[in-house]
């Protein structure tokens, strides 16, 4: 782990996507990139796989439908039978509704608070942003200089090329 | 871009606003009033009679929860539909259907009688058997649709909120501003990896609202069409109410827009396409909901039960028929003037058409509830309906209560979705040679 990071700043995304591959074929060790909203093809240039949001989405929400019908059964059927209007005391059809808001709820607010945890969003959390304006209008390429190899110079230029309107070494512990 | 959206949330509220602000708090004072004074007297404030035993209450209550509807199609269905000029109305959308919904949420509440035992609903663990509420009853999955409507739009809304949060904080100077949004906003810093699961919590939100939104209407016109009451008893009714909520829906969001563009001078963002697009929405929707009409007359005159007829003509030739034919004129026949592009085009046109189609609306859940009930089964009991002061100033306090509510939003919030409009835009892409 180095301490130094190079933080390169873009002014379309077009540009940013271009650096992130020359980046990535030239084996450079990407921290982050940040942008001002959702880049399309930013998956696929930094090569990540599949967010797993889904799997926490269905787990949720299959508990959510289980618990639900379950606990109605329970409630309606075995714990306090009560004679409606001569129904079943098992109305499985009429469980339904409930059954599916439960499942909505628990799929909706399990998953989201999956997303805050897997990402570390939390209020009061202090943001740390390479520069202010990514979530404006700029796209940032941030850098680790893991090895002795890495060149600011060449990176400086190369990303120069690629349109870069900042590039500049940022020296701390932890990554900007 | 960012600039624009934010320039009413940082300058000076105009008096514009001042002067909205003053006239909805007034009107949220006098709904507090009445409810205060209907609370501690009793329901015995309402016009209610041994007939008519839902009457303005219920109304309100469906009218607003329909108002609330358009926001999550708005956001989720459009969505789904990679409808892209969405963007720019959906975060006002949004917070019109939490508004809308809190709103909704106070009716089935004080109409309670008793309102500090509405925690009842719950099916929490009581003294009482424990004696679980009924899990057959309509009014019980209304508890649940509702709650979980308000609660996903609210996670809906505010997660569309936290990149825009963190765009308002990394521009204001230090200070007690900084400070809010910083906390607001989670810690957001436009990373990839956060981008990357976002984009697809979004997505799943979207499909998961989407469903719920047809549910919750669904589900509210089931505590209408369980019942065995000739006009309710019907097969049709989550379907119609669903369209005539999204009806009502758009043509609110469309009154809201237009003052709000106004007055937040957005004129760019919420451009006249976008109201095009709505008041095209609000044609197909008032086409759906004039066969609804149609379709529920059909069926009562095919059903040769003469009850079902005989409610079907009394909504149109009894007594109440006013509001019957309030309700065709401002739902049906008025809306088609939007056929015209020049009407379309035509903002103080479409203003008022949208405020016929709400008022329309509104009568349509009266004439549901009230024709159907004044005149029963047994000639004697048949009686009339008027409603007293009190719910008439409940009425102009949840209108208050919305407005007030909105009016703040403006003011604190960005209105409009900078991170997903951004993302439309052509100034991050070097081929459309924008400049920003």
């Amino acid at each position: 782990m180095s301490n130094r990071y190079v933080v390169s700043l873009f002014e379309n995304e077009h540009d940013l996507l271009e650096a992130v591959r020359t980046a990535r074929e030239r084996k450079f060790t990407i921290v982050d990139v940040h942008t001002p909203y959702a880049v399309h093809g930013l998956d696929a240039a930094m090569g990540a796989r599949p967010s797993w949001m889904s799997w926490a989405c269905a787990a949720f929400g299959l508990t959510g439908v289980t618990t639900m019908m379950a606990f109605q059964y329970w409630a309606a059927a075995v714990d306090w039978p009560v004679n409606v209007g001569g129904k079943p005391w098992n109305s499985i059809p009429a469980y339904v509704p409930v059954t599916f808001e439960a499942m909505v709820f628990a799929a909706g607010l399990g998953m989201v608070l999956t997303f805050f945890l897997a990402c570390r969003l939390y209020p009061g959390r202090r943001a740390r942003v390479p520069d202010p304006r990514v979530t404006d209008d700029r796209f940032a390429i941030v850098l680790e200089e893991a090895d002795a190899a890495f060149d600011l110079d060449d990176v400086r230029r190369l990303f120069g090329r690629l349109g870069a309107v900042e590039v500049r070494e940022h020296v701390s512990e932890v990554a900007p | 871009m960012t600039r624009d959206v934010c320039a009413p949330m940082e300058g000076k509220p105009t008096w514009m606003w001042w002067a909205a602000l003053a006239v909805s708090t007034a009107a949220m004072l006098v709904g507090a009033a009445a409810v205060t004074y209907q609370v501690s007297t009793g329901i015995g404030t309402w016009g209610l009679n041994r007939t008519v035993g839902w009457a303005f209450d219920i109304t309100n209550f469906v009218f607003w929860i329909g108002i609330g509807h358009a926001g999550t199609l708005i956001s989720a269905i459009l969505f789904l539909f990679r409808q892209r000029w969405r963007t720019a109305v959906n975060r006002s959308a949004e917070a019109m259907t939490l508004f809308a919904v809190m709103c909704a949420g106070i009716f089935p509440i004080i109409h309670m009688g008793r309102p500090w035992l509405a925690f009842f609903v719950i099916p929490y663990w009581n003294t009482r058997g424990p004696l679980w509420v009924n899990f057959r009853s309509p009014l019980v999955w209304d508890f649940f649709a509702i709650s979980t409507y308000f609660l996903i739009s609210a996670v809906f809304w505010y997660i569309g909120l936290i990149p825009d949060l963190a765009t308002i904080r990394d521009r204001e100077k230090p200070g007690l501003r900084k400070t809010v949004f910083g906390i607001l906003s989670f810690g957001w810093n436009g990373s990839f990896r956060t981008w990357h699961h976002y984009e697809l919590v979004y997505l799943l939100l979207a499909g998961l609202a989407t469903p719920l939104v047809l549910s919750v209407h669904s589900i509210v016109s089931t505590d209408f069409a369980t019942s065995v009451i000739p006009g309710w008893h019907t097969t049709i009714f989550p379907p119609y109410f669903v369209a005539g909520a999204i009806f009502s829906g758009f043509a609110m969001v469309l009154t809201l827009m237009i003052i709000v563009r106004k007055v937040m001078r957005l004129e760019n963002y919420l451009t006249m396409r976008h109201i095009d697009a709505m008041c095209k929405l609000v044609i197909a929707t008032s086409g759906i909901v004039a066969i609804a009409y149609a379709t529920e007359f059909f069926t009562a005159m095919y059903s040769a039960n003469a009850y079902e007829q005989f409610v079907f003509m009394n909504r149109a030739l009894g007594p109440m028929n006013w509001a019957y034919w309030i309700m065709v004129g401002c739902n049906v026949i008025t809306p088609q003037f939007l056929w015209f592009k020049k009407i379309r085009s035509n903002l103080v046109a479409v203003f008022i058409l949208t405020i016929f189609v709400n008022i329309g609306m509104w009568f349509e859940r009266f004439v549901i509830i009230v024709t159907s009930l004044h005149r029963d089964f047994l000639p004697s009991s048949w009686a009339l309906y008027a409603p007293t002061p009190i719910e008439i100033a409940t009425l102009i306090g949840s209108f208050g209560l919305f407005f007030t509510a909105f009016l703040i939003f403006c003011r604190v919030l960005p209105v409009i979705a900078m991170g997903e409009v951004k993302g439309v835009l052509t100034f991050g892409r070097r081929a459309k040679g924008a400049t920003k």
